[in-house]
């Protein structure tokens, strides 16, 4: 009775095409974003902030990207690890450079680098599909992740080969680096995601999104009705890596502090791939119901035991850990293949209708 | 199929609350009742051949000190471990996890995890105890008031082993012409001996000829050993850890390479590592610290109070490995640290800043080994602070076969060579990150 | 100029200067080849008769390996060890199609990929809770299998075979000739192909989807179980091997993900000119090229025949 249109008139197209027509919709995600902008930071313990809301936020962001890729288009892609390098690696070598330019900026563009190099692994697919594109986009992980390591200009010739983040500030303020406190950091990297996300909504709501979901559904029939594959395509890729760049570029200057090129290896590119299938595949909220999953879940289970005064063994722990996560993708491939997000809509709808059941 | 939906939709829900639950919760300070020691581990992954084996030991000598002294100076031990498998994000999380709870010192054993908290490690105030790992350059006690890596750095071991080649050739000047290969692996732990090498190479006329086995590919070596193959080189050093290790030794085996000549750094000497070639791997050489095997009153408390007891997680026959061993040193340098900070700060709960000066004063005697009960254990070891490392001595082990036996005396470092490359690593470690903080801390005279 | 030489012209003079190195990397790549297609040919079995894309296929092999090894330390003879390890594969193959495929019958293909990505976190988490994650030495000498090595003097020098990797390459042989005559003449094969045809229909005609998918899976395991027996003997059984099976992939987009020579002629090539690329042409680029350049022979193949060299076309109707 609560989730009720009735007395909602809209008085003109725009107003009837708008992406959440419900004023529940709207106060439901306004009280997320207060939650989230201020009661978070307010009330949160730095343990939350700096290793839960941080890292599941950029990862909600990757997830977004590797979903408008593979669950928006429908090209499968295990090549997400790599790109994310390569906007982490891209912000490093910009900000070495010019350590004068915000820092802000540098993130961003580096996204540009990671979609330049999306669009030139996206070639193939445009004669690949399926499950031989999976593999070929394994290619650009592999290549990407060997670049890093081999090639020392990406890591301005230290002798580890790992780096670390230099510290910039933002007016006046410490953001990267390890003196920057995690609210600071917090604050960033939520304005960056929400922006981006909104970003996201707008453009799979729009034209270039319904295209994409035309190529999903049936390529040929696409391009007979006039959408040009090859651009289609490539700006999917290219989108998708932006996301995705910006992302690793969050991940290594907002979270760790520095990287080593084993971070960006191909078990990240199916950690992102998991919250995605999890979460739904073409759906943005479905990202985010992903990454909280996967991410947060290992975190929870591994407190559980001592919270309960149970002696487990770390290992055990993690061990467990993967059986769950194991079991857990095959409940939910059976029980909804669609993910998490469609058990979230199945809810709304359900509430629409409550307290009646039909 | 629906109740089944609902039930996840339900478990799904009450996990997110449990989580937001616990997370808010003010995380109880673990430290209450005792002083607490966080073990990063590795019992599982590629690396886990090397990794239980050091972390029974570390956890064995520790829980030994509560069961037979009652812990340090009345105060108990309490020892937890985090898993991290080798990967450089769970050691973060483990650390940001382990953080609020008060440890007095960090173990990340790793040289990827130590690299990403060297730069917390001032700002958190938790001192961080890298023994014979981690970046070679943070033995430059000023520019890393806060990083410890006792008894030699990677640095140290690799002149040590050109020093060996040296001896056996004849004479470092012997070494011109002649080619040595260094197989490591290729992530930041393998590449930390390289400039060192380099330096060396042109200095005493030898060709270095480097041979990266990538981490993926560290059962499979064939490539890297055929190419060994093709360029001959007189000696080479390994410089790797988890399964690279057996693999390379194997390969060494097949490709007929003699195994005196082939010479792993202190992270390839483990039992795991030689065993699997069989009896052609006789002769392999690895550099140690401490002694392998259980003649010492230090193990045999060990085995009294902790294994026979049934506290521990290592089964008899693997006590006195030469990892095991090695576990127990570094648990024994974080015993004495934990004293020397009692004693300075006359308090018996010390934190980090406390610990920290108890490291930096850390001067571990052959008398006091043999208080410890490790007499000819490990070599005397002595830090200061400038220097926080003391780049001691270490000896050849040989693998006889069956176990790990004294192949050398003990050798020196090449001092000379090794300290002013490390100042000069500092100095560009700190010029690369802006803004590195100058030395703060007093400078506590050691007893 | 002096880039080009080195492109075109100074890997082909090293191959003449030093010819017993030419033929060891060959060698070495033909062995390597050789394993990769068995691990390939696990997938293609799979693939062939159910449609699925099975990731699990690397940890099988894994745990296949850690089964036997675990048996044996237990104090399980070896060939006693061997068999029981052959009926834990066929209860994992009974249990994957209970749990597993069963509930997801006539789901699209990635959604059966994805659920063997499941199956392998499971396996990793489950195979080191009972074993433990320490590598363990493969009991090759209780298996029978050849130590030692032949050296053959040749050409300068001498080239080292070793009586292991020809033991898998006849293995390997073996098993691929037994399961081409399996699936071309038996009964039981003419099933398996009509199940990769269509499920539904094999399912009009009578055959029971549930019996193939057991026998399939089980064979698989037995590849599986081979597979692990030979890596394990070259290096260690511990949890690397499961990144080998990445190793796999561009062997099977090579050779077409549905045949059964393509796995062997793509491993064979991927085998070899990985070898070759990596030491004669590993040192321009920096070296470790290992890594990728399998996959971008693979890729290149795939441009001119997009459904690999011997896989079935795609035929796309609107």
């Amino acid at each position: 009775m609560f989730y009720r249109e009735t007395g909602q008139f809209k008085t003109n197209y725009a107003a009837d095409m708008a992406v959440m027509p419900i004023l529940q919709d709207r106060i439901g995600i306004g009280i997320i974003l207060f939650i989230a902008a201020v009661l978070i930071p307010w009330l949160g313990s730095s343990f939350l902030i700096q290793a839960v809301m941080i890292p599941f936020l950029i990862f909600s962001l990757a997830a977004i990207g590797l979903n408008l890729l593979t669950g928006y288009t429908g090209l499968l892609s295990l090549g997400t690890g790599g790109f994310m390098g390569v906007g982490a690696y891209a912000c490093y070598k910009l900000t070495s450079n010019f350590p004068d330019v915000n820092i802000l900026v540098w993130v961003i563009v580096s996204g540009f680098f990671s979609a330049a190099v999306g669009v030139l692994f996206g070639l193939p697919s445009l004669r690949i599909k399926g499950f031989y594109l999976a593999v070929a986009t394994l290619a650009s992980q592999f290549f990407l992740s060997w670049v890093f390591i081999r090639q020392p200009w990406f890591y301005n010739y230290n002798a580890s080969g790992a780096i670390e983040v230099p510290t910039r500030k933002l007016f006046g303020i410490t953001v990267t680096g390890a003196t920057a406190t995690d609210t600071t950091r917090y604050f960033v990297v939520l304005t960056i995601v929400v922006v981006m996300t909104w970003f996201a909504s707008n453009l799979v709501h729009g034209r270039i999104g319904r295209m994409w979901m035309a190529v999903r559904d049936m390529d040929l029939a696409a391009e007979l009705i006039g959408i040009r594959l090859l651009r289609t395509k490539l700006l999917a890729f290219a989108i998708s890596s932006f996301y995705c760049g910006v992302a690793g570029a969050l991940l290594v200057f907002l979270w760790y502090g520095g990287a080593e090129p084993a971070v960006f290896d191909v078990n990240l590119s199916f950690f992102i791939l998991f919250m995605v299938i999890i979460g739904g595949l073409g759906s943005l909220t479905g990202s985010y119901f992903g990454a909280a999953l996967i991410f947060i879940l290992p975190i929870v289970l591994r407190y559980i035991p001592p919270h309960f005064g149970i002696p487990v063994h770390p290992a055990t722990v993690e061990h467990i850990q993967f059986m769950i996560i194991g079991v857990l993708i095959v409940l939910f491939l059976i029980v909804e293949p669609n993910g998490l997000a469609r058990l979230w809509q199945i809810g709304k709808q359900k509430l629409r209708v409550w307290p009646f059941p039909y | 199929m629906r109740l089944l939906s609902r039930v996840l939709l339900g478990t799904g829900f009450a996990l997110a609350t449990a989580a937001a639950g616990l997370s808010f919760a003010p995380v109880a300070a673990g430290a209450a009742d005792g002083i607490y020691i966080p073990l990063l581990a590795y019992r599982t992954g590629a690396f886990a051949g090397s990794g239980t084996p050091i972390v029974n030991g570390m956890a064995d000598y520790l829980n030994m000190l509560n069961e037979r002294d009652g812990g340090i100076g009345g105060v108990k031990l309490i020892v937890e471990e985090c898993e991290t498998g080798y990967d450089t994000k769970k050691g973060v999380e483990c650390y940001e996890q382990i953080k609020s709870k008060n440890p007095v010192v960090i173990n990340p054993y790793s040289t990827g995890i130590t690299l990403q908290i060297i730069p917390k490690a001032a700002v958190d105030k938790i001192p961080i105890l890298s023994m014979a790992y981690g970046l070679s350059a943070s033995a430059d006690g000023n520019t890393f008031p806060w990083i410890f890596n006792p008894p030699a750095t990677y640095w140290d071991g690799a002149s040590m082993f050109v020093r060996y080649v040296g001896t056996k050739e004849g004479g470092l000047d012997k070494l011109k012409g002649k080619v040595l290969g260094l197989v490591y692996l290729d992530a930041p732990y393998g590449k930390e001996p390289i400039p060192l090498l380099q330096d060396l190479a042109k200095k005493y006329g030898f060709d270095l000829k480097l041979y990266p086995v990538p981490a993926a590919e560290m059962q499979n070596q064939a490539s890297q050993w055929l190419n060994i193959r093709r360029d001959r080189p007189t000696w080479i050093y390994l410089q790797g850890f988890g399964s690279m290790n057996p693999t390379a030794v194997k390969e060494a085996v097949k490709n007929n390479f003699p195994m005196d000549h082939l010479v792993g750094n202190w992270w390839a000497g483990g039992d795991d590592d030689a065993r699997p070639a069989g009896p052609e791997a006789k002769g392999y050489l690895s550099l140690d610290f401490n002694q392998a095997g259980t003649d010492f009153p230090v193990i045999k408390d060990i085995i009294k109070y902790t294994v026979d007891k049934g506290k521990s997680q290592t089964p008899k026959n693997r006590v006195g490995e030469n990892l095991y061993n090695r576990g127990v040193l570094n648990s024994m340098i974080i015993a004495e640290g934990i004293r020397n900070a009692q004693k300075i700060t006359g308090k018996k709960m010390i934190d980090g800043a406390d610990m920290r000066r108890g490291l930096e004063t850390l001067n571990i005697t052959a008398a006091r080994l043999k208080e410890m009960g490790a007499e000819g254990f490990a070599a005397p070891m002595r830090v200061s602070c400038e220097d926080h490392n003391g780049h001691n001595a270490a000896y050849m082990a040989k693998w006889d076969g069956t176990k790990w036996v004294k192949g050398s005396d003990w050798i020196e470092p090449l001092k000379a060579e090794v300290v002013p490359l490390i100042d000069a690593a500092a100095k560009d470690y700190s010029t690369a990150n802006a803004g590195w903080p100058k030395r703060t801390e007093a400078c506590d005279k050691s007893s | 100029m002096h880039l080009l030489y080195q492109i075109f012209i100074d890997p082909f003079v090293q191959m003449g200067h030093a010819p017993d190195l030419f033929v060891q990397t060959v060698w070495d790549g033909l062995v390597a080849g050789v394993l990769y297609s068995l691990i390939a040919l696990g997938f293609v079995l799979i693939f062939k008769a159910s449609g699925v894309f099975n990731f699990a296929q690397g940890i099988m092999v894994v745990f296949a390996a850690l089964t036997l090894v675990g048996l044996h330390e237990h104090g399980v003879p070896a060939f006693v060890a061997l068999g029981l390890t052959v009926a834990v594969m066929l209860a994992l193959a009974f249990a994957v199609e209970r749990l597993v495929l069963r509930p997801l019958v006539n789901q699209p293909d990635i959604i059966l990929f994805m659920a063997t990505l499941g199956l392998t976190y499971f396996l990793i988490g489950f195979g080191e809770l009972v074993f433990g994650g320490e590598p363990k030495v493969m009991i090759a000498n209780q298996l029978l299998l050849p130590r030692g090595a032949i050296d053959i003097k040749m050409a300068g020098g001498f080239v080292s075979l070793q009586k292991i990797d020809i033991a898998a390459a006849v293995i390997a042989s073996i098993m691929v000739a037994a399961l081409a005559v399996f699936f071309q003449k038996t009964r039981i094969g003419r099933a398996l192909r009509a199940v990769a045809d269509s499920h539904r229909a094999a399912l009009s005609v009578g055959i029971s989807l549930e019996q193939i998918w057991v026998i399939v899976w089980f064979a698989a395991g037995l590849v599986a179980l081979a597979t692990g027996i030979m890596w394990g003997a070259r290096s260690d059984v511990s949890f690397a091997l499961e990144i080998l099976a990445l190793k796999a992939l561009p062997v099977l987009i090579l050779g077409g993900l549905t045949s059964i020579p393509g796995a062997i002629v793509g491993g064979i090539i991927i085998g070899v000119g990985e070898k070759l690329g990596e030491f004669y042409w590993g040192p321009l680029l920096g070296s470790g090229i290992e890594t990728w350049l399998a996959y971008v022979i693979a890729l290149i193949f795939l441009l001119f025949r997009p459904q690999g060299l011997f896989g079935d076309k795609l035929i796309e109707r609107i």
